[in-house]
């Protein structure tokens, strides 16, 4: 029995995409690594002090000071480090991705729920692209978008999109009928019902979804390093290519502590405003 | 006149409708269509015409259609077939804006679980009928503070619905329904999910703006002993058909098949006949006779007391046989042994607030027109006959 040619088609494809979408693939490449450069150099503008500062008023704000303790310490360790210019650079990316992943998971969440058809093929979709391993992406996306930060952080957000697409979804899902019910009733247009009733109902179910994706994509700023993106996942790298212990652990720790400032941030700062 | 005409409407689920309805119309019963083509009847055949000021009550048992058929008048749900007439517009053939505009101005909702929206505010709430049809902000929001004063919510509006009782949430989704300054009212089990003291207090409250307001209301429940209280007329519902339709007191008194007999035997009638029921003719004598005449006619008719009254019926008073007979023998006039302060009523008092007047009074109770006309009188027999069902009602609602 011969071997279905997977392999073969599907490099085929990606050449037939690269040769005749170039166009396309610039243009994304261009506004996303604008994006990311934009959002690097405003975080870097500040002293790393002043920063911390910013981030401390930041985390008070969304709820308590523990948290803005806990992130004024962190992010001081990371400047003791030497680690500063490398976390700036991840924390670019992933806010780029989450960015990306919210623009498109928002939306597409949306239609899923409004449309069975579309629900259908989009769920196993995105089951596909969670459990295909986040490597197998790196390729076409060099292919696609050449080395750097660029194929970083279209891998994170294909890797990190699903929770944001499935929890909007949800979340809107969840919506009592008896309210949707109420809102047609008094007149309201399909967007009134959405804007007015579905999203703002949907908000804590869809913020969770956010917030999953984010810590997704932070969890691909080491793999996005093997590209060619710099940032906090390429010192990782680095340490582990040349089995320099201790700095890993270093450059991991600096890993962890973004995650535990980032998730507890994204979860307080929605509920925050919902008081 | 009618603001709402439903004409023959139908509402199948399941597949082959259009062969359901076809079938429907040949006189196929729900059971059958049920059976052999597996389509669900939600609700048959229904003809109404809904007046426009009244309260109209659509009555039936959980799975009668009911809450179907009033969706169908905004359209929440799609009749199958059927002609809905809004003011003679025929809601079916109305496009989406249309409708929209049906919905925003004409025909507002009351739901049985309030459905208010949790993340705004009383106020906002009440606002979103409005707020939906960019009414500017300022007029909005007086809009919603008069109709909140309406319900006796004022100084609520900054509330979360969930700080509210469940009454007082219900009172938020009738602000908000009245807001828009709708002409048809649809509630749809709207005091159900209200305990029994509250829903009381609400039905009347809903009494009483209603003399205000005169919308025309149509009102859902599965609760007899509401559906007599405020309806002006009652559609009975049962498995998807309309039984019987009605005044409340032609549902109790001529029920139009088995099953609303079943459906008002265990009403209180204490609480649905009035003393217009029960009254019987009374005996009279004008303020001119002599008190031998009076006790002449007492005599003769085999009674104690006798109803004074003028030329054009009004009542003066009554008097009693041994009052007229001392006034007799010490050759006094009627009007020296009239009875001025004697127990009167108006012909819709429930006859369950009359037992303490008559259990306290001496003489018989007079029934009176707002013109202090007599009409009737009761006594003490009559009243409990009649809540031990003795009593005939159609002769009685012939003479009502």
């Amino acid at each position: 029995m011969p071997k279905i040619p997977i392999a073969e088609w599907v490099q085929s494809l990606v050449e037939w995409m690269s040769d005749h979408l170039s166009v396309l693939f610039d243009a994304i490449s261009l506004i996303i690594a604008t994006v990311v450069d934009f959002i690097a150099w405003l975080f870097l503008l500040p002293h790393p002090i002043i920063f911390i500062l910013i981030l401390g008023v930041i985390a008070y704000w969304a709820g308590r000071i523990p948290l803005a303790l806990f992130s004024m310490i962190g992010f001081l360790l990371i400047y003791n480090l030497d680690y500063w210019t490398q976390t700036m650079d991840s924390l670019a990316l992933v806010i780029t991705s989450g960015l990306v992943s919210i623009l498109l998971g928002v939306p597409i969440g949306i239609l899923t729920a409004y449309n069975r058809t579309a629900s259908r093929i989009i769920i196993p979709i995105l089951d596909f692209m969670q459990t295909m391993p986040a490597f197998v992406y790196l390729l076409p996306a060099v292919t696609f978008f050449s080395l750097g930060v660029v194929p970083g952080v279209i891998a994170s957000v294909i890797f990190s999109i699903p929770p944001t697409i499935r929890l909007t979804q949800l979340g809107i899902k969840q919506v009592p009928e008896e309210l949707v019910e109420a809102s047609n009733a008094f007149g309201s247009t399909a967007f009134q019902k959405l804007f007015k009733v579905q999203l703002p109902l949907a908000m804590p179910t869809l913020m969770a979804g956010v917030n999953q994706t984010i810590m997704l994509s932070l969890s691909m700023v080491v793999i996005a390093s093997m590209i060619g993106a710099q940032g906090i996942g390429a010192e990782v790298y680095r340490a582990v290519t040349q089995l320099q212990i201790g700095k890993g652990f270093e450059a991991g720790l600096v890993v962890v502590i973004l995650a535990i400032v980032l998730d507890r941030l994204s979860q307080n700062i929605f509920k925050t405003k919902k008081r | 006149m009618a603001i709402l005409e439903i004409k023959d409407v139908i509402k199948l689920f399941g597949p082959n409708q259009e062969q359901g309805v076809a079938l429907l119309k040949q006189g196929y019963t729900k059971q059958q269509l049920a059976k052999e083509k597996q389509i669900t009847v939600g609700v048959n055949r229904v003809n109404l015409d809904i007046q426009q000021g009244e309260i109209f009550v659509i009555m039936g048992l959980s799975g009668s259609g009911k809450s179907t058929l009033v969706r169908m008048f905004n359209r929440l749900i799609e009749p199958t077939s059927g002609q809905i007439l809004v003011h003679g517009k025929d809601l079916m053939k109305m496009n989406k804006e249309q409708l929209r505009h049906v919905r925003r101005k004409t025909i507002s909702m009351v739901f049985q679980k309030f459905a208010l929206f949790p993340h705004r505010s009383v106020i906002e709430n009440v606002e979103y009928g409005l707020e939906i049809q960019k009414v500017d902000k300022k007029t909005r929001r007086e809009k919603a503070l008069q109709s909140l004063e309406l319900v006796g919510l004022k100084g609520w509006g900054d509330k979360k619905p969930d700080e509210l009782s469940g009454g007082m949430q219900q009172r938020v989704g009738l602000a908000r329904a009245l807001a828009n300054d709708p002409e048809v009212l649809l509630m749809d089990e709207a005091f159900s999910a209200l305990d029994p003291l509250i829903r009381r207090d609400m039905q009347d409250e809903l009494l009483e703006l209603q003399l205000r307001m005169k919308k025309t209301i149509i009102f859902i429940t599965h609760d007899l002993d509401e559906a007599l209280r405020i309806g002006d007329r009652i559609a009975l519902m049962r498995e998807g058909s309309v039984v019987q339709v009605g005044t409340p007191e032609e549902i109790l008194m001529q029920p139009a098949n088995r099953f609303v007999e079943r459906f008002v035997e265990d009403v209180d009638l204490s609480k649905v006949l009035t003393a217009s029921h029960v009254m019987r003719r009374p005996e009279t004598i004008t303020l001119d006779r002599g008190p031998r005449t009076a006790l002449q006619l007492m005599r003769e008719r085999g009674i104690s007391n006798l109803f004074v009254i003028d030329r054009s019926k009004h009542l003066l008073g009554v008097i009693t046989a041994e009052d007229a007979s001392n006034a007799y023998k010490h050759h006094q006039s009627l009007q020296d042994i009239l009875i001025t302060d004697g127990p009167k009523v108006t012909p819709e008092r429930l006859i369950g607030e009359l037992f303490e007047i008559t259990s306290s009074a001496k003489v018989p109770l007079a029934v009176v027109d707002s013109d202090n006309r007599l009409l009737g009188v009761i006594v003490r027999g009559a009243l409990l006959g009649a809540l031990a069902g003795d009593i005939d009602f159609k002769e009685v609602t012939d003479h009502a």
